[in-house]
This record gives C-alpha cells, structure tokens and sequence, in this order.
C-alpha cells in the first residue's frame, strides 16, 4: 500500500514539474503576448495541480492534506483569472493578435 | 527519496529562472506582469516542496496561501490599473 502510495506521488510530481518547465518554455518561445498568456493559463495551471496533488497523495490522510486540497482548489480557480484579465486588459488596451506570418488579407 | 525531492527542486529552479527573461525583455508591460505572475506560481509550489523535505509542511502550507492570495491580488489590480492608459492610447 505505501509502496503504491509513494509510485502514485512520484509520478505525480514527476508529471507536474514536466508541464511547468514546458510552460516556462512556451512562455519565452511564442510569438505573441496572448500566445504567452496561454500557455501560462493552461499549461502551468496543469502542472501547478499535478505537482500539489503528488504532495497530498505523499502526504497521506492528514489534515495538511486537506489544506493541500485547499489550496488545488484556490489555485485552478485563480490561475486562470490572473490570465484572463491580463489578456482581456492587453486586448482593451488595443494590442493586436498575432496572425502568423502570412499577410493580413482584409 | 531525499535525492528525488532535491532533483526536482532543481529543475522547479531552472524553470522558475527561464521566465525571468520574458521579465527582463518583454516588449509590452502585459509580458512583464505574465512573467511575473509565472514566477510567482513556480514559487509556490517551491515553497511547498522546501517544507516537505524539512517536515513542517503544516507551517509552510499557510506561508504558501498567502503568497498565491498576494500574487493573484497583485495581478488584478495591475490589470486594472491599467484601464486609465487605455483611452490616451486611443
């Protein structure tokens, strides 16, 4: 049981940390601020919820794992919000979208 | 497992430190703040990590809450700041 406890967690944390770095990557390597604003939305808030919950999953039944749940929750609520209202803002604020690098037809 | 946890937190290290070129050298103030918050996410999560390998995760966990409220708290309100700079860039 704690053998498949620990496997559980270890591929968890594992999982976790591999979309973190492909989200930091993907904010440095796209093109456009709403192509970054993607990948941190999705990407990282994907990582972000593996790593938390490979930590609760080690940790067990205790009541630092509900606080663990608590902040999963807090956090796949957030972390798209923050993305959200940035891109919304760049978009008032009158910033263009990427179209690739074909030309503009009308 | 210590080995395991310390390899993880070096690469949630490389990963925390590749954002910080899109703080440096983003062209618009919006990349800025998206690096910042990125960073921010990566913290958290390194914060927790730090308290599961000295065994106080109970006192790290709180730490981490206020740091993910501060954060999201943070970026809001820069988003909103800028609507005022919205109609003079019209």
């Amino acid at each position: 049981m704690s053998f498949l406890q620990d496997a559980l967690a270890v591929i968890l944390v594992l999982g976790g940390t591999f979309f973190m770095l492909v989200g930091s990557i993907g904010i440095n390597r796209l093109p456009d601020f709403f192509t970054r604003a993607h990948a941190a939305g999705k990407v990282d808030t994907l990582g972000i919820l593996m790593f938390l919950t490979g930590l609760a999953v080690f940790e067990g039944f205790t009541l630092t794992s509900a606080k663990l749940l608590l902040i999963i929750v807090f956090v796949a609520f957030t972390s798209p919000v923050a993305a959200h209202a940035l891109a919304r803002r760049a978009l008032l604020y009158g910033m263009k979208p990427w179209y690739g690098n074909r030309k503009n037809e009308g | 497992m210590q080995t395991f946890f310390i390899t993880i937190a070096l690469v949630l290290c490389i990963a925390l430190l590749i954002p910080f070129y899109r703080v440096y050298k983003g062209p618009t103030v919006f990349d800025r703040l998206l690096g910042g918050a990125a960073v921010g996410a990566k913290i958290l999560t390194l914060i927790l990590l730090f308290g599961l390998m000295f065994d106080r995760l109970d006192m790290f966990i709180d730490i981490s809450l206020g740091y993910a409220i501060l954060n999201f708290v943070g970026v809001i309100a820069m988003a909103k700041y800028f609507r005022s700079s919205a109609r003079a860039a019209k």
